[in-house]
């Protein structure tokens, strides 16, 4: 299974990196995918979206997926 | 409907006046166009602010923006929407983000405008990180409150 794991704003700054690719067969959701990635537990507020929508960190995860992990929004 | 993510500057004004006068609206159709225009303050939280850079995830910034509009636009039987939003580096004075909606009365568009823009603030992926002037002394922090 291979994995693309984006970060954005002040999360991408705190974790130092903004994308990177996972590949393995252990991955089931979305925590497990941070788990893999960082190594530290994520901030209550982190927000992550699977393929472009929001989810929740329990989200089953498939081969292929874009995911992200963000702090909360702020536009307009 | 037109939903578009710019890092150029824009002109509101213009864009809402060759969008009305193109090709997605029919004269005649509509009665009412409510707008919404976001312009960057030199001001935040009592800081001075010297610039503001946007950054968004490109591609679920427009799909989210596109689902919200097209969910609102059927529920309220609106005519269209313009959204256009700027990222990059933004200068006080310019214009942070355009929503305009038409209908044939005007509460729908009233009522459609301000769903749509409550909607980008709360939930588009976009981040706001500011460059303040404290002190002729440059800091730089990222927006985490939504006004």
């Amino acid at each position: 299974m291979t994995i693309s794991v984006r970060f954005f704003a002040s999360l991408s700054e705190q974790l130092g990196m903004k994308e990177t690719t996972v590949e393995s067969d252990s991955l089931h959701t979305m925590s497990d995918v941070w788990a893999r990635v960082t190594d530290q537990p994520p901030p209550d507020s982190v927000l992550c979206a699977r393929n472009h929508a929001y989810v929740a960190f329990n989200t089953p995860v498939q081969d292929g997926d874009e995911v992200a992990f963000f702090p909360p929004v702020n536009g307009g | 409907m037109v939903i578009e993510v710019r890092s150029q500057p824009f002109d509101p004004w213009a864009e809402l006046s060759r969008f009305q006068a193109g090709s997605h609206l029919v004269p005649g159709s509509y009665g009412a166009c409510a707008t919404f225009v976001g312009t960057m303050r030199d001001f935040n939280q009592g800081e001075q602010v010297e610039t503001l850079f946007l950054e968004h995830y490109s591609g679920m910034t427009e799909k989210l923006l596109e689902q919200q509009a097209a969910k609102i636009k059927s529920e309220k039987e609106l005519l269209d929407f313009l959204v256009i939003h700027r990222v990059g580096e933004i200068h006080p004075n310019d214009p942070i983000v355009l929503v305009a909606a038409w209908s044939a009365h005007r509460a729908a568009a009233f009522d459609g405008c301000r769903e749509l823009m409550e909607y980008l603030k709360s939930q588009a992926t976009f981040w706001k990180k500011e460059t303040l002037d404290a002190d002729h002394k440059k800091e730089q922090r990222w927006v985490d409150n939504i006004t």
